[in-house]
Order: C-alpha cells, then sequence, then structure tokens
C-alpha cells in the first residue's frame, strides 16, 4: 500500500496516484433536510486508484453522501467534481454514464432477471446497436449482442459466478447477491465504484475473500473505490485514506493508523470515557 | 359445430382485448399509472384508418401504418404533456389527469369527427375459409386478428426478453431508481413503452372495426375498460398475463352471449373478474411466475 500524500488542495492521496488528475473532488458539500443539516461541510479527494473509506457510526449521514455524489440527492451547498467536471444540475443516470457506479446498503438486483441479464443491463449504455438494427435482426445487432454477453460472463468470472448465469437473482444466497451487485455495477464501466457494505451480512472467510477481490478490482479495471463499511476488519485491511463521518460533519482524515489512534474517532464510537 | 364457431369467435375477440390490454399492462408494468385514455387511442388510430381509406383512398396497407405512427405521436405527446409533470404526484392524482385525458380525446373527438357514428370499411378482403362441407366458416377478419396478436405477442416477448431496450423496461419495471443508477434513461424509457403501446392501440383499433365495423368517438371506451378488466384479471404488469386474461374474457363474453344472455354477457364477464380476483387477487399470472415488463 502506497503511503499517503498531500496534494495542492491540502487532502492526501496516495503516492502512485498523486500528479495525476483526481477522480473526485468534493468541496464544502452540504444537504439540508428540512432545518437538519444532515451532511455539512463535507470536503474529501480522491486518487485514482485510491480505495477510500467512509465510515462512522449509523444515522451519521454516510449513505446521504453516496445519494449526493449519484445526484439521487442535490446538494444545498457545496461542489462535486468528478474526473474533474462539477456534476451539479445533471441527472443520475447521466452521472452514472459520466462512470460513477454504486451498489446498495439493502441489496437491490432486479430480481425476477437472471443473473446475466442484471449484468446486461448494467452495461446498458456500452451496448450501442439501434433500436432498428435489434428489430430487423441486423448482423450488428446478433455481434454486439454476443460481445455482451461474452463480457458479461467475464464479469462475472470475477466472483466466479460464470455457472448462476441463468439463475433467477432473487435465488440467489445473500453473499452472492451482494457480489453480483458490484459485478452489476462494474458492467456499467465505471471510474469510481461506491460501495455500500459490501461485507453486511458476511462471514469473516466471505468478507476476508470480498477484501481480496476489491483489491483485484482496482488492480484490473485502475478504478477508484469509495467504501461504507463498519467492519473494521475489511476498512483498516484495504483502505488507504479513510474519512470518519459523525453527525453530518467529518471528523477525521487520514490513514488507517492515524484513524486508530485518534481520541476523536474512538469518542465517536465509543463514547468519552468517564474518569 | 356451433361451439367450435363460438369458440374461435371468442378467440378472435379476445386477441383484440389482449392487444389493448398489452398496451395497458406494459405501461402499468413501468410507468406504475393506469393509462385510462388507452381506450381512447384506439379510437383515434381506428378513426385515422378511416379517413385515411375513405376520404383519401389509401390501401389498408398504407392506412393501417398510418394510424399507427399517428397514434405513436398522440401517445408519446399524451405522456409527455399529461404525465410526465406529475412523475413525483400520488397515483392518484395521476388516475384523475387519464380519466381527464380520455374524456379530452372523447370529446375532442366527437368536436372533429361528430358523434353519427360512421361504417367502417372492411380492411381485409371479405372471404372466408369453410371447413367441415361447410359448417364452420371463419372469416379472412378472425384469421388476420389471431394471426396478429400471436404475432404481436411473440415480438412483444422476444423484443422485452432479449434487446437493450427490453431489459432497461424489465429494470425500470422492478426497481425504477436502480435502474437509474445504472445509467438508464428512465423517462425514455417510459416514452417508448407509451409509443409500443399505443401503436398497439392503433392495430388493436383496426381490428376492433374491422370485426364490428361502428365507428363513434365514444368506440374505444367499452372495449378499453374490458381489455384492462383482461390485464387485471391476468395480473396487471405482466405480458402473457395480458395475453392470457384478453383472451380469456373474449370467449367468456362470446360463450355467454351465445348460450346464457346477450344483455347479461357484460355482467357475466365482470363478474368472473369478480371471482377471480376474489380467489387470485393478483390476477392468473400475477407477480411471481412471470416475467414483468
Amino acid at each position: 500500500m502506497d503511503r499517503l500524500v498531500p496534494t495542492p488542495s491540502l487532502g492526501v492521496i496516495p503516492e502512485r496516484d498523486s500528479g495525476k488528475p483526481l477522480i473526485l473532488d468534493i468541496h464544502g458539500l452540504g444537504i439540508d433536510f428540512g432545518g437538519l443539516h444532515a451532511v455539512e461541510d463535507f470536503t474529501l479527494l480522491i486518487g485514482r486508484t485510491e480505495i477510500a473509506g467512509l465510515i462512522g457510526p449509523n444515522g451519521a449521514g454516510k449513505t446521504t453522501v453516496f445519494n449526493l455524489i449519484t445526484n439521487v440527492y442535490q446538494p444545498t451547498r457545496g461542489v462535486i467534481l468528478f474526473d474533474g467536471i462539477d456534476t451539479r444540475g445533471k441527472r443520475p443516470d447521466e452521472v452514472s454514464r459520466m462512470g460513477i457506479a454504486r451498489t446498495f446498503q439493502n441489496i437491490r438486483l432486479f430480481k425476477d432477471m437472471t443473473v446475466l441479464d442484471n449484468v446486461l443491463v448494467g452495461m446498458h449504455n456500452q451496448i450501442p446497436y439501434s433500436m432498428l438494427s435489434a428489430f430487423l435482426h441486423l448482423p450488428s445487432y446478433h455481434r454486439k449482442e454476443k460481445e455482451a454477453r461474452e463480457k458479461a460472463m467475464d464479469l462475472l468470472g470475477i466472483f466466479d459466478m460464470q455457472h448462476m448465469a441463468k439463475w433467477q437473482a432473487g435465488s440467489l444466497p445473500y453473499g452472492a447477491q451482494r457480489r453480483l451487485e458490484i459485478v452489476r455495477a462494474l458492467a456499467t464501466d465505471p471510474k469510481l465504484l461506491l460501495l455500500d457494505e459490501p461485507a453486511a451480512g458476511m462471514n469473516p472467510a466471505e468478507t476476508a475473500e470480498l477484501m481480496e477481490n476489491i483489491r483485484n478490482i482496482r488492480d484490473r479495471f485502475q478504478i477508484a473505490v469509495l467504501l461504507i463499511e463498519h467492519d473494521m476488519s475489511l476498512v483498516m485491511g484495504i483502505c488507504e485514506g479513510i474519512a470518519v463521518l459523525n453527525y453530518g460533519k467529518i471528523i477525521a482524515k487520514g490513514s488507517p493508523e492515524d484513524i486508530k489512534n485518534n481520541p476523536t474517532v474512538i469518542e465517536a464510537y465509543l463514547g468519552k470515557q468517564e474518569d | 359445430m356451433s361451439f367450435l364457431s363460438h369458440l374461435i369467435n371468442g378467440i378472435s375477440l379476445g386477441s383484440i382485448y389482449a392487444i389493448i390490454a398489452l398496451g395497458y399492462t406494459m405501461v402499468y408494468g413501468i410507468a406504475k399509472m393506469l393509462n385510462f385514455a388507452h381506450g381512447d387511442v384506439i379510437m383515434v388510430g381506428a378513426y385515422v384508418c378511416f379517413f385515411a381509406l375513405n376520404s383519401f383512398g389509401l390501401p389498408p396497407a398504407v392506412g393501417i401504418p398510418l394510424a399507427m405512427l399517428v397514434c405513436t405521436a398522440l401517445g408519446m405527446l399524451i405522456e409527455r404533456l399529461a404525465y410526465k409533470p406529475l412523475r413525483a404526484a400520488p397515483s392518484l392524482s395521476v388516475l384523475i389527469t387519464a380519466i381527464g385525458v380520455s374524456y379530452f380525446l372523447q370529446n375532442g373527438a366527437q368536436l372533429i369527427w361528430s358523434t353519427n357514428p360512421r361504417v367502417f370499411p372492411s380492411v381485409f378482403e371479405n372471404a372466408a375459409v369453410n371447413l367441415f362441407n361447410g359448417q364452420l366458416t371463419i372469416s379472412i377478419n378472425t384469421i388476420v386478428t389471431i394471426a396478429a396478436c400471436v404475432v404481436i405477442m411473440v415480438g412483444l416477448t422476444l423484443f422485452t426478453g432479449k434487446t437493450k431496450m427490453g431489459k432497461a423496461m424489465r429494470a425500470c419495471s422492478e426497481d425504477k431508481d436502480a435502474a437509474i443508477l445504472m445509467g438508464i434513461n428512465v423517462n425514455r424509457t417510459i416514452s417508448v413503452t407509451f409509443a409500443i403501446g399505443s401503436a398497439l392501440a392503433a392495430i388493436a383499433g383496426v381490428l376492433l372495426c374491422s370485426a364490428y365495423p361502428l365507428l363513434k368517438p365514444t368506440t374505444g371506451s367499452m372495449p378499453g375498460i374490458k381489455a384492462f378488466t383482461a390485464a387485471v384479471f391476468g395480473g396487471i404488469g405482466s405480458i402473457p398475463g395480458a395475453f392470457l386474461g384478453g383472451i380469456l374474457l373474449g370467449i367468456i363474453e362470446i360463450f355467454a352471449k351465445a348460450y346464457i344472455s346477450t344483455e347479461l354477457s357484460d355482467a357475466i364477464v365482470f363478474l368472473v373478474l369478480i371471482l377471480v380476483l376474489l380467489i387470485k387477487p393478483t390476477g392468473l399470472l400475477g407477480k411471481k411466475t412471470v416475467v414483468k415488463v
């Protein structure tokens, strides 16, 4: 793992990504729900191939941050630059096409569709044939569909799920559903992958395997990963930079070592020590 | 032999219901709304075909595609102007709007084309196939209607199952928000759904008026409601359900007319619906077993 180095705008990113444009550059982001500042003054930089973690107690606003990054919510304040482009005013599907993909805390697969079709839906925008050639069954339609299926099977191979391709997504075991969500997100050809509690409900062995998979995905596709997770073994094991959120505000940022020993973080998680 | 004849007539009428029901069920599956104006799009399609054939002397091979084109545009326009602004509104507002659009189309048709019924020209050859030494006669119209329904059904199943737009439709139908975050343009998908449903409505309009050649501004309303019933009967949101529901409804209606009472036939149709929904509230193929759209 590379050590973290400061950027010109004073965030920290892994050394190998320094000098390259940031994949995500969030400044002063905030959103109000009624009178509540759900997220306040959220600032975060992520390097192009960084695996970053967003942690914090329940209700701290972590998923809200994901919803802001994907433009499901429009921020009240602040700017998100994705790969140097301001995402304000773009629709969520446009943001997805720019290269941000995500998974969901409560799995949201297309349960009545097959595993393969779920992945193909993710590839929707990379299958470039026209409606006309589909209706007329032109050779280009068959070729593109075949290519898409091959690519989808290849992606399923990351998690050794090829044999499940024809299964109904809703019938998969829980862990496999989580993995399929990651595959479906990867199918959109992202530059930034947002994972919302990818290890939730997994046993320690599965979690260890998932960590390996996330690292492999980053290495193979050269993308950045931002993950929300409560499992500290995973967060401390693979994240290079970690941000800690509490009551909608970042209370600490840094390497896993910094975070482990940060008294403010310990207080947020365990409460203040009486003495 | 009359039993067989009634059965074929029932399947033929049911085919028309099924084609209309497909429009209801697809729109419901994706936009989660009941488009009560759908029946009146049928009427517009029939009028367009009527004028193309009667006033401009065009052949049916031009008139029918023209009707489909006009209805496609009309369906997309209705969606754009009346339903799209209500995307985030409660479903009751959308329902009332749909009823409003339905009345708008009916009254608009009365204004433009008057309430006088018109006799729809025969689109298909007025021939018939005789079987069993002439004991069973099947008109070309009946054959074309059933064939059209089967072709549409197979086509739609392939479309939703195999093409990327079809997959996008199924994805939107299951979880719109997740589909958006996969980069799918939901507005465009809904628009395409309305386009397909409305083109089918035009076909249904022509077939309906070929079988029952009296065309009025209210022509689409009763078949529209029956087709909606068929969609619910089969399990709303399900394409095979709309097909099955439509065919069964047609058969029940013709049998009720033939063996029980002409006056009571509609009451019997709706009675069957009530009974089915009491026993199976999701309809015959509702949820689980089906490919939803």
